[in-house]
């Protein structure tokens, strides 16, 4: 009776990625480890093959009851999650290989991530929104200890795995109580339950404030954020590359979907909290990170960083903040790929190094490679004319159009303080003196992902307008 | 209705109170004996509103697995090998008014069960139409239809954290010597048995 063909045509991109998953699972567990560069290739290949079914041919509606909905903003963000996770499994083979942890079941647990990150993108119900998150994050807290011989990887596993629990727990206890006081975990019938003035306000509005206190720690916005810099530090290097990119495009696709929707009667109660975790986010990612000596803490204060800008584009509410927050998102997935990249090809005489001033000298040995990074260093610093300043445009401009001139004002200025550091690597690169070189490594993937990275962010900065128009009509659904 | 108010403040307190023993008494083991009581209060209260299948769902999921394998964790722990050592006198006092505590709430539980359900406070506007059909069948009915996602998604995170357990934990040793129970019967019989013919009072070299 609920079940149409409609669910199942709808869901096909999940569908055929998860029965792919299944089959190569069984592969790997019939081939044993030496299936896994396939298994990973294959994976890779098969979360490419899911973008392109999503537009092929292209639908819209809600599926298994109500439970989930497809819309442009959804194909958007899940795009943006399915390249992510992509690019990541593509670059974390020689990392891996080194560890003597190239196993299959990495790619294997990415991809069951992936499909839980586009559960949730496309949840349009409490109930249906936790499963999501909780597939996503268990095989998230799996791959953070997936170097299970090495103390820091397990560390950060389990320090993502408890903490994570607690912000499940929360979100949990939020949804009860929004439940109990709307009557419903549709996010239909949460809707008509607010416009209709039927949900006791203060009950709901205390759910909420727990709701967005378990996203804002999925996507790691202070001050839920505690765990961002161990867990991205402690974690594989590839693995901390997909931390940054997939989860965090999920859990702020999440928070749209949520707080644009179903909450969009209590504008005026969410958005004093997400002005809150914005700012903060932004001063604490800018100003935190300036004492870092370590490239992947670095990388974990600027996501915080980066986060705040995109939350500040979804507090303004209006659909040219949410055109930023898709816009920024976008640029944001790959200048981090890119960033990942360069740091996956840091080795010394065959060993990684992770430290800032480890990058010295590098303009000389590999000029191109230093030249890509700069080019994300300028774009994340908000450097004009490149991709990232046209982000932070946006989401200024749609803040100041909802009157959020203090938040604004704060945002430019920890920009000032958070492009110090990332000049400082552009510095370090350039005219540091090396105690010595880093290794000149052979043409490999990571490498093409750091130029195609570096080209795509190029791109986009001499013509944002076709980014720009795809953000646009992925936030016009919003706005019926 | 004063019968059911009583239970439901002793319930609850019990609850809260040996939640706060979780968390506060210094031996794993006593934190372990006061979440099993924990979680026997709260489907009690599960019992007063009617709830009777989620009831029976947490003892038998959470006290009669999660906290048994909590309850061998702990003690497989190795915390403070002479007060473990000192043994079961002394947990029989906090075992012995955890199991009284637990069996007059089962009877007090039992003596409201027939008496409705309670109702503290005004029922939510919008709650859910109370039908006259059990629990256990309330859910059936919607559980594969309904929320037929809901359940396959919930059947992936176990294939997850199934493969989480397995990787994290996996290892292959060399040299571990395995039962092949298909080698061993397919073993033809000139392999397995020698006929000797055992001269009398020669015995067998």
């Amino acid at each position: 009776m609920i079940m149409g063909l409609e669910s199942w045509t709808l869901a096909r991109p999940e569908i055929f990625l998860l029965a792919v998953t299944a089959l190569l699972l069984i592969w790997g567990v019939v081939r044993g480890e030496s299936a896994t560069t396939f298994v990973s290739l294959a994976t890779s290949a098969a979360l490419i093959v899911t973008a392109v079914l999503m537009f092929a041919p292209y639908r819209e509606g809600t599926a298994f009851g109500t439970l989930f909905i497809v819309d442009r903003l959804t194909s958007t963000m899940k795009v943006l999650v399915l390249v992510g996770s992509a690019v990541a499994i593509l670059m974390s083979r020689a990392y891996f290989e080194d560890v003597k942890a190239w196993r299959f079941e990495y790619p294997l647990l990415v991809a069951l991530a992936s499909v839980g990150m586009m559960l949730m993108i496309s949840a349009n119900d409490l109930m249906a929104l936790y499963v999501g998150l909780e597939l996503q994050s268990l095989a998230l807290y799996v791959v953070a200890a997936f170097q299970r011989d090495n103390v820091r990887s397990t560390e950060a596993g389990l320090k993502y795995f408890v903490l994570g629990s607690v912000a499940s727990g929360m979100l949990l206890f939020g949804a009860s109580l929004i439940y109990g006081f709307c009557g419903s975990t549709a996010f239909v019938q949460i809707s008509r339950a607010l416009l209709e003035g039927k949900g006791g306000e203060i009950g709901t509005v205390i759910g909420l404030v727990f709701v967005v206190a378990g996203l804002a720690f999925k996507c790691a916005a202070v001050p839920f954020h505690m765990w961002t810099p161990d867990v991205y530090e402690g974690a594989p290097t590839p693995v901390t590359a997909l931390f940054a990119v997939a989860p965090k495009v999920a859990a702020i696709s999440l928070l749209v979907s949520v707080l644009m929707g179903p909450f969009k009667p209590l504008f005026d109660q969410w958005q004093q909290i997400v002005v809150v975790a914005a700012v903060l986010s932004i001063a604490w990612g800018a100003f935190a990170a300036i004492r870092q000596t370590n490239i992947k803490r670095l990388m974990a204060y600027s996501s915080i960083n980066n986060v705040g800008y995109i939350l500040l584009g979804l507090a303004s509410g209006s659909e040219k903040g949410i055109q930023a927050v898709v816009f920024y998102l976008a640029i944001y997935v790959v200048m981090t790929l890119g960033t990942f990249a360069i740091i996956l090809l840091m080795k010394r005489r065959g060993v990684m190094v992770e430290g800032v001033n480890d990058l010295a000298g590098l303009a000389r040995s590999q000029p191109m490679m230093a030249l890509a990074l700069l080019v994300f260093m300028f774009s994340l610093a908000g450097v004009p004319p490149l991709a990232g300043f046209w982000g932070k445009l946006y989401v200024f401009i749609a803040a100041i159009e909802a009157k959020l001139y203090t938040a604004a004002v704060i945002g430019i200025l920890s920009s000032v303080v958070a492009s110090y550091y990332y000049l400082r690597i552009v510095k370090v690169m350039y005219f540091d003196e090396p105690a010595e070189m880093l290794d000149r490594l052979p043409f490999s993937v990571n490498r093409a992902v750091a130029l195609a990275s570096a080209v795509v962010i190029a791109l986009f900065s001499l013509a944002p307008q076709p980014l720009s128009l795809a953000a646009a009509a992925a936030a016009k659904g919003l706005f019926p | 209705m004063l019968l059911q108010a009583i239970a439901f403040y002793v319930f609850a307190f019990v609850v809260m109170a040996s939640a706060a023993m979780v968390v506060v008494s210094r031996n794993p083991v006593y934190s372990v004996l006061f979440l099993i009581l924990a979680f026997f209060n709260a489907a009690a209260l599960m019992l007063l509103i009617g709830a009777e299948f989620i009831a029976m769902i947490l003892i038998i999921v959470y006290v009669g697995a999660v906290a048994v394998l909590f309850l061998f964790v702990v003690m497989m722990l190795d915390i403070n090998v002479t007060r473990l050592r000192e043994g079961f006198l002394k947990y029989l006092p906090v075992g012995a008014l955890i199991g009284i505590v637990l069996f007059c709430e089962i009877m007090l539980g039992l003596g409201v069960f027939g008496s409705g359900t309670a109702t503290l406070g005004e029922l939510g506007k919008a709650a859910p139409q109370v039908v006259a059909i059990t629990n256990t069948r309330a859910i059936g009915q919607v559980l594969y239809t309904q929320y037929f996602y809901l359940f396959q998604v919930a059947g992936l995170v176990l294939l997850v954290a199934m493969i989480g357990a397995i990787v994290l934990t996996l290892r292959r040793r060399p040299g571990v010597r395995r039962q092949r129970i298909s080698e061993q019967l397919y073993r033809p019989k000139e392999q397995a048995i020698t006929v000797v013919k055992v001269p009398t009072g020669g015995g067998v070299s």
